[in-house]
């Protein structure tokens, strides 16, 4: 029992070190002071109401969450036949493949989206939104091919090979049979994907321009020249957005089902 | 012709070497018929160049005169039983079963009947709406089975299919499969290597080894009369004696001459007789008669089983239950000319 009472005590220090920043963030945003102060000395909403009226912020929003949406499914719509050709199929190089889907996972975002901006907006000179599209997809869509990749190790393809000896072409017996059991991997890899390309600095800090910026880049610079709370509050409607969102998952799927 | 007619097929996975090498099945309608073999002799991989789920490199497969080797799987109408069940996870019982049904685009009151009817002779009209991870191993077999089956097949075929089940399981289920493979008249191919399970369902035995049917035949010839000595082994015979021809009926070997009653057309290199068939007697015998000296004495449960150093080498020797010998005890043996056997 002993050893167990030190382990929980370092986990208690642990979780208290990373729950204590965002207990603050939260109390901040409803303090009445112009600038950051903590503990607060009067509640309001206002910061909130800053927030949401400010057209910057707004458009920053709409911009992450479209780029986010956008190319999540498209590293979807890529990733996943992508991932069944790898599992299903003995390719030559399918060692190769895998650490090369794996290592934008390991490169430090700095340098991906350095060799991004290199390649979007030097050499094929995109415009602005289109290449911060594609930036976002080339960064998410490893994470689609690895989490689904992994949810289909788990599936025996001979449950697909009934199919298609019960009249099922291989086309509809991917649709009926394969996708269906593996959707728990698909919603993670959804979930996993968005929330990167949401949260995403590095990649976007090279690939925006005049009047596309996303939120978390609009965050950086407003905090560079602004120390009110209304960062603060933005903070807590995404964490308020992001534990709704968990909840319905939860409530659904089941949160074991995003651990598998 | 045949009903089902494999006509020279060769099969490689690699593009180097053969797995299957030039192999050569018919089959009759309504018989079914075993492949039987040790792991790896290419069982599972005749059985998916069947199925349409491999490609055979040269070769035909013939089904009712009709050329499949080229047909897709889906269009095909095989129904087919995996090791694993394979059902549909996110399907329930009645939805796995009805699944084929569904694809052929078949009337919702036909299918619901059909289902219900398969269902029902295979035991699981409780089970309908349970899902395949509430069912236990042998009903899954079943529901498997009945998915197969509902489509009312070409040909079945069954990969192993019962060895996930215990012993006693899978007696009664081989009897089930036997049973309605019979009173739906299905030509089925059954893969194995359990021979028992195999003498015990089949019309008709294949024997494979390394790519190729060692022998074809009932499941009585098999067991009697192997012809290679690969077969002779995998069924169970022991105690191969070289020989020569002496006369029609008279084989010699170390300057003694063995009568055969049974001698085939082919040379042969070898006499071989199970070890259940040799008798111990009391005094040397004339005619087919060994001694010998009990090397090693193992318990079997029924009796005992000797192996004894004979001039012949060392020969197995179940004893009966009467007499018990201790090691290094003499004994004298008879080869009862009707057992032995000439490969
Ligand atoms: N997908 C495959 N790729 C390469 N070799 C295979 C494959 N499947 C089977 N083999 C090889 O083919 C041989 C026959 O295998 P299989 O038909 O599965 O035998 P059995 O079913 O009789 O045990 C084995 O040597 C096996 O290693
Ligand atoms: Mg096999």
């Amino acid at each position: 029992m002993r050893r167990y009472k030190g382990l929980t005590i370092f986990s208690v220090i642990v979780f208290s070190f990373l729950i204590i920043p965002l207990v603050i963030i939260v109390v901040t945003a409803f303090g009445t002071e112009k600038t950051i102060a903590f503990p607060i000395k009067g509640f309001t909403f206002s910061w909130f109401q800053v927030a949401l009226s400010s057209k910057s912020f707004k458009n920053a929003f709409f911009l992450s969450f479209k780029v986010a949406m956008i190319a999540t499914l498209m590293a979807l719509l890529i990733g996943i036949p992508a991932a069944y050709a790898l599992s299903r199929y003995s390719l030559k190089g399918k060692k190769l493949l895998k650490s090369f889907f794996l290592s934008p996972t390991i490169v430090p975002g700095i340098v991906v989206g350095y060799s991004l901006f290199l390649f979007i907006v030097i050499k094929l000179k995109m415009p602005v939104f289109e290449g911060l599209l594609l930036g976002h997809f080339l960064v998410v869509l490893p994470y689609v091919i690895r989490v689904v990749g992994g949810a289909l190790e788990q599936f025996d393809f001979s449950i697909e090979e009934v199919a298609w000896s019960l009249g099922c072409n291989k086309w509809l017996a991917f649709f009926k049979i394969v996708l269906p059991n593996i959707s728990s991997g698909i919603i993670s890899s959804f979930l996993l994907a968005f929330i990167n390309s949401f949260n995403n600095i590095p990649v976007s800090m090279f690939l925006t321009g005049p009047g596309i910026v996303t939120l978390p880049n609009t965050l950086m610079s407003y905090v560079e020249y602004n120390y009110d709370p209304t960062v603060s509050a933005i903070s807590v409607m995404l964490m308020l957005a992001t534990i709704i969102i968990m909840f319905i998952v939860e409530k659904t799927l089941g949160i074991s089902a995003l651990a598998k | 012709m045949s009903y089902v007619d494999l006509n020279e097929i060769t099969v490689s996975y690699d593009g180097k070497h053969n797995i299957l090498e030039g192999l050569n099945l018919k089959i009759e309608k309504g018989e079914l018929v075993s492949l039987l073999g040790p792991s790896g002799c290419g069982k599972t991989t005749t059985l998916r160049v069947v199925a349409g789920y491999i490609q055979p490199r040269s070769g035909d497969l013939m089904v009712n005169d009709q050329n499949y080797t080229k047909i897709p799987v889906h269009k095909r109408n095989f129904g087919i039983v995996f090791q694993s069940y394979a059902l549909f996870p996110h399907l329930t019982v009645g939805e796995n079963v009805a699944f084929g049904l569904k694809m052929k685009k078949e009337d919702k009151k036909v299918i619901e009947k059909k289902v219900d009817n398969m269902l029902e002779t295979c035991g699981l009209s409780e089970y309908k709406n349970r899902y395949p991870k509430q069912l236990s191993g042998g009903q899954r077999q079943r529901v498997a089975l009945a998915r197969a089956l509902v489509i009312e097949p070409n040909l079945l075929l069954l990969d192993e299919p019962l060895s996930n089940l215990d012993a006693k399981l899978r007696i009664q289920m081989r009897v089930e499969i036997k049973r309605l493979q019979k009173k739906l008249g299905i030509t089925t191919i059954f893969v194995t290597h359990d021979q028992e399970e195999c003498f015990s369902i089949s019309d008709r035995v294949a024997v494979m080894n390394n790519g190729i049917i060692e022998q074809y035949d009932t499941p009585e010839n098999i067991y009697a009369k192997p012809k290679t000595e690969f077969v002779a082994r995998f069924i169970g015979f022991e105690n191969f004696i070289d020989v020569e021809r002496k006369e029609d009926h008279l084989f010699g070997s170390q300057g003694v001459s063995f009568r055969v009653d049974d001698v085939p057309e082919y040379d042969v290199k070898k006499m071989t007789i199970r070890p259940d068939d040799i008798e111990i007697v009391k005094t040397p015998v004339p005619e087919n008669g060994i001694s010998g000296q009990v090397a090693v004495r193992t318990f079997l449960g029924k009796s005992y089983q000797y192996e004894v150093q004979s001039d012949f080498g060392s020969l197995i020797v179940n004893g009966s239950d009467s007499d018990v010998y201790e090691t290094g005890d003499q004994i004298h043996m008879v080869l009862p000319s009707h057992k032995i056997v000439l490969v």
